[in-house]
C-alpha cells in the first residue's frame, strides 16, 4: 500500500471516501495528483495518432513476432485485480490458452504465479506480465496482460501494474461476492481512472448468486450490473466475452511512435547471468537492439542487448514500438540501476523524465537472526539475493544482546512480511528467529537542542532504545490505517466490539446487500499487525475479510515500557506501547518470561514498569531441590552429558544482574506467536 | 622408572598439546598420566540383565528372559572378568557389586564362580566388600545364605515401600511383608551390612504418609539406609502414565519437604548422611559406592555395564570410559568371540576426568578434600581453580558451598540443590584447566625438544 497511487491522497480524500463513499466518483475526480492526471492525458489523448502509426509497419523486422504490426490503437494494457481466491490467476491461464499463449492442458493452474509460495498461498506476489494475440473483428490485436497480486500489502505491485494499464478486469466471485481486497482494488482502480470492467466469476459453483453479487457491485462501486460478465474461469465459460470486451471497452494507450523514445520501468527482475531484467512501458517512439539509452534516474548509458515480448515467457524481438509492453536487458548489473518508476530514453534524444513513483515505505518492522550466530553469513546472503528482486524490504543490521548479530527488516505490510519469510525458509532454506512486528513511531520534538541534533522537528522511532523522553518531546504520532471490513451481519456485533478493543474508531458502516456488511474503522496499525486478522477470522468462521491501507499518523499517548528481572531492566526486552495497553501488554511478557526462564536458586520477580512504576508481576520461584537422586557407576556418562550441556548453556547465557536468562526465553518473548 | 619417566614427559607435553590444538583436548587425549596408586587398584560391578517382569518406573537396562540361559551368561560374565582384569593390569579388586536387573535371581554358584575367576587373577582381601542387590520376594530370600556361602557379605535390598497399594502399582514382585522377612534374614546372616533402598516422590505420597512410612522402615532396617525420589524417566510405564494424566506425582515443593525431612529424621536415628541420597549408621557406608564419588577406578562386566580404568595391558596411560554392549544375547555373542563386550572406549582428557572428580566428589556430604583432589590434579589445586571466581563466591556468600581449609563441599542446604551449583563449577574448572597451557607455552617447547634430542 504505502506507495500506491490510492495512498498519495493521504488522509483528506481517505476520509472523505469513507464519508461519502458513495459520491466517489465526481470527487474523486478533483483530487487527483499531478502524476495520475498525466497518464489520464496518456490514455486519452491518442486517436488522433493511431491512423498515421498503423502505415509504419516496417518490413525489415525479422522477427516470428511483427510488432510494427501493431499499432496503438490496436493494443490493449490491461490487469486483473481481485481479493485472494477469487479466481485471478484461473482467468489469466484461461486468457493465455484461448490467445495460444500457452498450451491448453489440465496442467495449467496459475501459470503466472512462479513463486512456490505463490501457488501454496493460491496468491500472487510477484506481478507478471503476458503478452496476448487476440483477433477481433478480422484484426490482429496484441493484449498486454500484467497479472498482479491480490493483496494490498502488494498494491505498490499492483500501483505500478496499473501505471501500465488502460483498464482493469475485476474479478469477484460469484458465491463470497464483495471482500474487503475488492474494495482496496478497485479504488485503486479508480483513482487511476482506469475503464473497469467487473467479471462475476466461479458461475458454476451451486450456491453462485451472480445477480446478489451484481446488485453489490452496483451499489458499492456505482457500476451498471449490466457491465458485469458473467464467467466460470474454471470451465472457459464466456472468459471469449472478457476478452471482447477488453478489446471494445478498454482504451487504447495515448503513444506516438513518431515521439522520441520513452518508456517506464513498471518492475525489474534480477537474473544471475543476464543482470537485470527490465519490465518497460514504451509510452513514445520505438528502441531496437543496440541503441544506446540512458536511465533518467542515474543519468548512466546502457547498450540494448536484449529485448522482446513476455508471453509470459521472454520471447526476443528486433524492436518495441510506443504503445507496448515487454522487457528490456541492457548489461544493467544491480536492480538498483533499474529503479522502478525510472524513464528510459535514448541517449541522442533526451525526454523530460515521466513523474516515477515514490519509493514503497516500510509499515511494519521485525528484527530477523540466524538460530545460530554461525549461520549468519549463510543467512545474509539469503537476504541479500532475496530483497535483490523485493526492493521493497528495507534492510538494516541490527544486534541484539540477547539474540546476535541480526537484521532489521521493514516490510510493507504483514502479509509481505510472511511471504518474505516463508520465501527465506523455503527458496534459501534459512531457518531464522523472526521478532514480534513492530511499527515506525515519530516523536514531534520539543527541545532545540535535539530538533537541531536531528536536524529535524519530527523523528522516527524504530527501535524503542531510541525512544526519546517525555519531556523532551511535545508529542508522540502513531501510525494509523484505515481498514475494511466485510462480513455477514450477524457477526457485527462480535466484530465492533474486537475493533473497540483494538483503539479502532468507526468512520462507517454500510450494508452491501440484504446480508452482508461493510465497515471501516480507522485503527492504530500497531493494533492490526500482531493477531487481529487471525481473530478476526475466528471470530466470524472465516467469513469477515479485512483490508487496510495507510492513513497517516496521529497524536498517541506513548510510553516506554521496561522488563525488570530482579529489579534490573533487559535492554532487549524495552517495548514502546500505547499507554492503554501497557498492562495488557506487560503482563503478557512477563508470563512468557516466566514459563520460559528456568528456576535458579533463588526467587526471580519478573516485573514491566513504566518509569519507577511496577505495573505487572510474575514471580519464579526457587528450586528447593535439584539434584540427581541416583548417581552410581553406570550414570556417570548421562549425568556429565546433561551437565556439559547445562554448563554450555551457561556460558550463552545473558546475566541480568544474577538471573541468567537463555536465549530461548528471549525468542518466546520476541517472536511472533505461533498460529 | 620407565614409567615415571613417562609420566614426567606426559605432564610436561600434554598441556603443550592443548596449547597447539586450539584447546581441543579429547582429539589428542591429552589425560594427565594417573599415579599410580590409583591405577593399581579398581572396584568391580557385575550386571545381572533380566528380571521378572517390568517396574513401572524403571528404564534400567533389564530384559525379561525368554528361556534359562543361566549357564552361558554365567560363563560370559566369568570370561568378560578374567579379560578386563587382564587388560586394566589391576593388582586388586576393593569391592564388588552385582547388580542389574534382579541379580538375586541368579543361582549362587554364579556368584561364587566370578568370585573364583577374581580370586585367580587379583587379590581380593576377606574383607573386601561383595555386596548383592536383592528383590525381596520369597525366592529371593530362600537363597540369602547360599549367596552368603557364595561370598556375598553385603545386601542391598529393594524395599522401596512400605505400602503394598504402592508396590502393586509400582509393578514390583513383592508385599511389605515379604519385604520385612527378608531383611530380617539378611540382618541374621549379615549384621550391620544390610542396606534398604526406599523411594519417596511416589504417586499419591503426602509428607505425613512418608515420614510414617520412613518411622516404620527405622524399626527394622540394618545401619544403611539408601532413599531416592522417585524420577520419571522417558519410555517407562509411569512416565506416560503422568504424561496422559492418569497419574499424578507429587509436586517439587512437597518432595523437597520429603527430602529435607527424611535427612532430618535419619540424623535423628543416628543416620549420618554421607551423599545425597546415602545414609549410614555406625560408619556402614558402602565403599563400592564410595569409591564411585572418590573418582576411583571401576571395572563394569556384563550387558550395558560401564567401567572407568587405565587399559595398561594394552599399553594404554589415560583412563577410559568404557560401555558395554546393551543386549544380553549379542553382548553374550562378542564375549564368546572376542572375550569381551566392550562396545564404547572414550578417552577421557584431564579436563573430563577432573569434570568426574568434581561432579562426583560433590555428592559426597564431605565433598572434595584438598588432598584428594591433589591426587587428580597435583598441578592445581580447588583454591586456585574456585578461589578467584566471582560466581562461586556468590554460592560461598549465599551459604550453598563451603571452600575452606578442608576442602570443597556444598552446605546442608546446598547439597538439595547441587545440580544448581555444579554447571558454575564446571565453567569454572574448564576455563582454569584450559588456560593453564597458556602459561606453560615454554615448557611445551623444551619437552618437544627433549622429545627430539632423546631418541633414546
Amino acid at each position: 500500500m504505502s506507495l500506491s497511487l490510492a495512498k498519495r491522497c493521504c488522509e483528506a480524500p481517505l476520509t472523505r471516501r469513507v464519508l461519502q463513499f458513495k459520491m466517489f466518483r465526481r470527487r474523486i475526480q478533483s483530487c487527483n495528483l499531478s502524476y495520475t492526471v498525466w497518464r489520464h492525458r496518456w490514455m486519452k489523448k491518442l486517436p488522433v495518432v493511431t491512423s498515421s502509426s498503423r502505415r509504419m509497419s516496417s518490413h525489415q523486422d525479422k522477427d516470428t513476432v511483427d510488432l510494427s504490426k501493431f499499432p496503438v490503437d490496436r493494443i490493449r494494457n490491461f490487469c486483473i485485480i481481485a481479493h485472494i481466491d477469487h479466481g485471478k490467476s484461473t482467468l489469466a491461464d484461461r486468457l493465455l490458452e484461448i490467445t495460444g499463449a500457452i498450451a491448453k492442458t489440465e496442467k495449467n493452474k496459475q501459470v503466472l504465479d512462479k513463486l512456490q509460495v505463490e501457488r501454496e498461498r493460491g496468491i500472487t506476489v510477484k506481478a507478471q506480465t503476458a503478452s496476448l494475440f487476440y483477433s477481433h473483428q478480422g484484426e490482429q490485436h496484441l493484449l498486454n496482460l500484467i497479472d498482479t497480486p491480490g493483496h494490498v500489502d502488494f498494491s505498490y505491485e499492483v500501483s505500478r501494474s496499473i501505471s501500465a494499464c488502460q483498464g482493469v478486469l475485476l474479478i469477484i466471485d460469484a458465491n463470497q461476492g464483495i471482500q474487503a481486497q475488492t474494495v482496496a482494488n478497485f479504488y485503486l482502480a479508480f483513482e487511476a481512472q482506469l475503464t473497469i470492467i467487473p467479471v462475476v466469476n466461479k458461475i458454476d459453483l451451486k450456491n453462485a448468486d451472480p445477480e446478489r453479487v451484481e446488485s453489490q457491485i452496483e451499489k458499492v462501486f456505482d457500476i451498471p450490473r449490466e457491465e458485469c460478465i458473467r464467467i466460470s474461469a474454471k470451465l472457459g465459460t464466456n472468459v471469449e466475452k472478457v476478452l471482447q470486451a477488453v478489446v471494445e471497452r478498454i482504451p487504447p494507450p495515448v503513444a506516438s511512435t513518431e515521439d522520441p523514445f520513452k518508456a517506464l520501468v513498471f518492475d525489474s527482475n534480477f537474473d544471475h547471468y543476464r543482470g537485470v531484467v527490465a519490465n518497460i512501458a514504451v509510452f513514445g517512439g520505438r528502441v531496437r537492439k543496440g541503441d544506446k539509452i540512458v536511465s533518467a534516474h542515474l543519468g548512466k548509458t546502457y547498450e540494448v542487448n536484449e529485448l522482446g515480448l513476455l508471453r509470459p515467457d521472454e520471447h526476443p524481438t528486433q524492436k518495441l514500438f510506443a504503445g507496448q509492453v515487454g522487457y528490456i536487458i541492457a548489461g544493467m548489473k544491480d536492480v538498483k540501476e533499474a529503479q522502478i518508476g525510472d524513464t528510459l530514453y535514448l541517449q541522442e534524444q533526451p525526454v523530460e523524465a515521466l513523474p516515477g513513483f515514490k519509493p514503497a515505505k516500510a509499515m511494519v518492522f521485525a528484527g530477523m537472526y540466524p538460530m545460530d550466530q554461525s549461520e549468519y553469513p549463510g543467512l545474509r546472503s539469503a537476504i541479500e539475493r532475496l530483497t535483490l528482486n523485493d526492493s521493497s524490504v528495507t534492510v538494516q543490521r541490527d544486534s541484539s544482546l540477547a539474540l546476535g548479530a541480526g537484521w532489521r527488516l521493514g516490510f510493507l505490510g504483514l502479509l509481505h512480511m510472511e511471504v518474505f519469510n516463508q520465501r527465506l525458509e523455503q527458496e534459501y532454506n534459512a531457518s531464522v528467529i523472526v521478532t514480534a512486528p513492530t511499527v515506525p513511531y515519530k516523536a514531534v520534538l520539543s527541545s532545540a537542542k535535539l530538533i537541531k541534533e536531528h536536524g529535524s522537528e519530527e523523528i522516527t522511532i524504530v527501535n524503542p532504545a531510541q525512544f526519546p523522553e517525555r519531556s523532551v518531546v511535545s508529542e508522540y504520532l502513531e501510525p494509523m490505517v484505515l481498514g475494511t471490513i466485510l462480513a455477514p451481519d450477524n457477526y457485527t456485533g462480535k466484530i465492533m466490539s474486537l475493533c473497540l478493543n483494538r483503539r479502532a474508531v468507526q468512520k462507517n458502516m454500510v450494508y452491501i446487500d440484504d446480508q452482508r456488511v461493510m465497515m471501516k474503522y480507522l485503527f492504530p496499525l500497531n493494533e492490526i499487525v500482531v493477531d487481529f486478522y487471525d481473530l478476526l477470522k475466528s471470530l466470524s468462521s472465516g467469513y469477515a475479510s479485512f483490508d487496510y491501507e495507510n492513513a497517516g499518523y496521529q497524536a498517541a499517548d506513548l510510553i516506554k515500557m521496561d522488563i525488570l528481572l530482579n529489579g534490573r531492566p533487559v535492554e532487549e526486552l524495552t517495548t514502546v506501547v500505547h499507554r492503554q495497553r501497557a498492562y495488557s501488554t506487560g503482563k503478557a511478557m512477563c508470563e512468557r518470561l516466566k514459563d520460559s526462564i528456568p528456576r535458579q536458586m533463588f526467587e526471580i520477580a519478573v516485573q514491566a514498569a513504566i518509569g519507577s512504576k511496577v505495573i505487572a508481576r510474575e514471580t519464579i520461584k526457587a528450586y528447593r531441590k535439584n539434584v540427581l537422586a541416583k548417581c552410581y557407576g553406570g550414570d556417570i556418562t548421562r549425568k556429565m552429558k546433561l551437565l556439559k550441556k547445562q554448563a554450555e548453556g551457561k556460558k550463552k547465557m545473558r546475566r541480568i544482574g544474577n538471573v541468567e536468562v537463555p536465549k530461548d526465553a528471549f525468542i518466546s518473548v520476541l517472536k511472533r506467536k505461533e498460529k | 622408572m620407565i614409567k615415571l619417566t613417562c609420566r614426567a614427559a606426559g605432564r610436561v607435553l600434554c598441556p603443550g598439546l592443548r596449547c597447539f590444538s586450539g584447546g581441543e583436548v579429547t582429539e589428542h587425549a591429552s589425560g594427565w598420566i594417573q599415579s599410580p596408586h590409583l591405577t593399581e587398584q579398581a572396584s568391580l560391578y557385575v550386571h545381572w540383565p533380566y528380571c521378572l517382569r517390568r517396574c513401572s518406573y524403571c528404564n534400567f537396562n533389564k530384559y525379561i528372559p525368554k528361556k534359562n540361559n543361566d549357564h552361558i551368561m554365567t560363563k560370559c560374565l566369568q570370561w568378560e572378568t578374567d579379560t578386563l582384569l587382564q587388560l586394566s593390569q589391576v593388582s586388586c579388586i576393593t569391592s564388588v557389586f552385582f547388580g542389574g536387573g534382579t541379580p538375586s535371581l541368579t543361582h549362587p554358584s554364579t556368584i561364587a564362580a566370578i568370585l573364583e575367576t577374581l580370586s585367580k587373577r587379583v587379590s581380593l582381601s576377606d574383607e573386601a566388600e561383595i555386596t548383592l542387590e536383592v528383590n525381596p520376594t520369597p525366592a529371593g530370600m530362600s537363597k540369602l545364605d547360599d549367596f552368603v556361602r557364595a561370598g556375598v557379605n553385603r545386601f542391598s535390598i529393594g524395599v522401596q515401600s512400605l505400602q503394598d497399594e504402592d508396590l502393586k502399582s509400582l509393578g514390583r514382585d513383592h508385599s511389605s511383608q515379604e519385604a520385612l522377612k527378608t531383611i530380617e534374614e539378611a540382618r541374621r546372616l549379615c549384621p550391620g551390612r544390610v542396606s534398604v533402598d526406599i523411594m519417596f516422590g511416589r504417586p499419591k505420597q503426602t509428607v505425613e504418609s512418608w515420614e510414617k512410612e520412613l518411622s516404620e522402615l527405622l524399626r527394622i532396617c540394618d545401619d544403611h539406609v539408601s532413599l531416592y525420589q522417585l524420577t520419571l524417566e522417558r519410555g517407562t510405564q509411569l512416565f506416560k502414565q503422568v504424561q496422559c494424566g492418569e497419574v499424578t506425582v507429587p509436586a517439587e515443593d512437597v518432595t523437597a519437604e520429603m527430602y529435607q525431612c527424611a535427612r532430618k529424621t535419619l540424623q535423628q536415628h543416628g543416620f549420618l548422611q554421607y551423599e545425597v541420597s546415602n545414609f549410614a549408621r555406625h560408619n556402614s557406608v558402602s565403599h563400592h559406592n564410595v569409591s564411585y564419588w572418590r573418582g576411583k577406578q571401576y571395572i563394569g562386566v556384563g550387558p550395558g555395564a560401564h567401567g572407568r580404568f587405565v587399559p595398561l595391558g594394552e599399553g594404554g596411560v589415560f583412563r577410559e570410559a568404557r560401555t558395554q554392549t546393551l543386549e544380553p544375547d549379542v553382548w553374550i555373542r562378542e564375549v564368546q568371540q572376542r572375550g569381551h563386550g566392550t562396545r564404547r572406549r572414550i578417552q577421557l582428557s584431564h579436563l573430563e576426568l577432573l569434570q568426574e572428580v568434581l561432579v562426583m566428589g560433590m555428592r559426597k556430604t564431605r565433598g572434595i578434600s584438598h588432598k584428594h583432589w591433589e591426587l587428580f590434579s597435583p598441578e592445581m589445586g580447588l583454591c586456585e581453580i574456585f578461589g578467584a571466581s566471582m560466581d562461586v563466591q556468590e554460592l560461598v556468600q549465599s551459604g550453598q558451598l563451603i571452600l575452606d581449609d578442608r576442602g570443597l563441599c556444598c552446605s546442608w542446604d546446598g547439597l538439595a540443590l547441587l545440580d544448581s551449583i555444579l554447571p558454575t563449577l564446571l565453567v569454572e574448572l574448564e576455563r582454569q584447566i584450559l588456560q593453564k597451557p597458556h602459561r606453560d607455552h615454554s615448557v611445551f617447547t623444551d619437552g618437544q625438544t627433549k622429545k627430539t634430542s632423546n631418541p633414546q
